[in-house]
């Protein structure tokens, strides 16, 4: 198939080369989990191959009914999450500003108390019984997700003596191919603890750390139940494949 | 003044952190009855093509200490060598195999693969890949999701021609090998320090 006179981004073409700049460095000490963590050697770097360009794909049928509400999904029968409910949502995007359908956004967060339910967590705000702290979406056929829960508390970390982190929800996104695979977190708009974290103080550029923050979108909020928070994920681009790069004589 | 090119920017990434498991794998950390079974847990199906193989190792910090609250994901061609992907256009994959494995490392830092050998896929420029495994791992204090592949002892003569372990200094080429013996392959990740694996940026 020769592809040389299309300026269509296939599903199968590489990907643009990702700005890490814009991204935290692997060694940032200010965050001291990094100092052991951080690989020192130099990224090998090449472009995205059939093993990159490629990636695991899930189906509606494994999204449950509650799995995008965190106030019930783990909570007893008429029971519910205590905490500011508020609901989620926002388009899944790639950097060509194309919305990305079908993709798995799998989202985990503490508890109004800034507590989490897990075995290593030791913080002295309690549990909430009716409160998992997980879900997950499938973007549908215009990239969006949305998922209702409660906001988050602040909760103090061992980094320095008094370091806290923002309120936030932690995101992972798949998009079409293995390269685009992310991580990242969300934080809230006006939250005056965002600029004195260590965390988000990894990534250097203002603009970057602007990206993490979701507005709140009163214009989606549910009168008398919940507010509404706004947050795109944009992933990487496939780039154009006008002329394919081969070798002379090929 | 000149155009605007209309690109979005990429959502930077922020570390797992430390619970990561109540996200990706809930029923391993307790959060049991929302979600039937973690996803990942299970690559093949009965009915699977190829050679079963089961993928071993551990993941290390740069003083020697396990990682043991990391999430290792991997991705892999089918024994013929195709995806099981949407942008997998050169056939279909194997429907008993899904490519695509997810594993919280335990106390040790250990984690466990059980798939079956993938087969070789075209690389660049009319080059072949050796048959290889890409990984993904993130952690608290991994801020960026560090991608490396392992590719397997038993494949010297692929391995020469790999257009991917070509761009490796050779010294460092040993860390992306997995050690084979018998159904099990053998495969460490250093994260930083002596023996450190080689990672991407792909
Ligand atoms: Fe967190």
């Amino acid at each position: 198939m020769d592809k040389r006179l299309s300026n269509l981004a296939s599903e199968a073409a590489p990907f643009m080369a990702r700005d890490r700049g814009r991204h935290p460095p692997a060694y940032a000490p200010g965050y001291k989990s990094t100092i052991l963590r951080a690989p020192r050697e130099a990224l090998v770097s090449f472009e995205s191959t059939l093993s990159e360009k490629t990636g695991p794909a899930f189906g509606h049928n494994i999204i449950g009914a509650l799995d995008n509400d965190l106030i019930r999904n783990f909570a007893k029968p008429g029971e519910a999450a205590i905490g500011e409910r508020i609901i989620v949502h926002g388009r899944v995007l790639d950097e060509n500003g194309r919305p990305v359908p079908d993709v798995l956004v799998e989202y985990w967060q503490a508890n109004a108390g800034g507590r989490y339910r897990h075995k290593r967590e030791g913080y002295l705000a309690p549990l909430d019984p009716n409160f998992g702290g997980f879900g997950r979406s499938l973007t549908d056929s215009e990239g969006r997700y949305w998922f209702r829960t409660i906001r988050p508390g602040a909760y103090p970390w061992p980094n320095g003596v008094n370091d806290w982190r923002p309120a936030h929800i932690h995101f992972s996104v798949f998009g079409s191919g293995f390269a685009q695979r992310l991580i990242t977190q969300m934080y809230f708009e006006g939250d005056p603890m965002i600029p004195q974290c260590p965390i988000v103080r990894t990534i250097a550029d203002p603009a970057a750390v602007a990206q993490l923050v979701a507005a709140l979108d009163m214009a989606n909020a549910v009168p008398m139940d919940c507010r509404a928070y706004k947050f795109d994920i944009v992933l990487r681009g496939r780039r154009s494949t006008f002329f394919e790069n081969r070798p002379e004589g090929n | 003044m000149v155009q605007h090119l209309d690109r979005l920017r990429e959502t930077p990434s922020q570390t797992a952190g430390p619970y990561v498991h109540i996200g990706l794998t809930p029923n391993v950390c307790g959060i049991t009855g929302v979600t039937p079974e973690d996803l990942g847990a299970r690559m093949v199906a009965d009915g699977v093509r190829g050679e079963r193989i089961t993928i071993r190792g551990r993941v290390l910090d740069g003083a020697g200490r396990p990682v043991n609250d990391c999430i290792v994901e991997i991705w892999q061609a089918d024994a013929a060598g195709l995806y099981n992907s949407p942008a997998e256009h050169r056939g279909r994959a194997d429907p008993n195999f899904a490519g695509w494995g997810r594993c919280a490392a335990d106390e040790e830092g250990a984690f466990v693969f059980e798939t079956v050998k993938p087969g070789r896929v075209p690389g660049p420029n009319g080059t072949t890949m050796a048959p290889h495994v890409s990984f993904w791992i993130v952690a608290r204090g991994i801020n960026i999701g560090l991608h490396t592949r392992m590719y397997f002892s038993d494949e010297e003569a692929a391995n020469r021609d790999d257009p991917v372990l070509r761009r490796v200094v050779p010294a460092r080429v040993p860390t992306l090998i997995g050690r084979r013996e018998g159904d099990t392959v053998h495969f460490d990740i250093h994260l930083q320090g002596d023996g450190e694996t080689v990672f991407f940026d792909v």
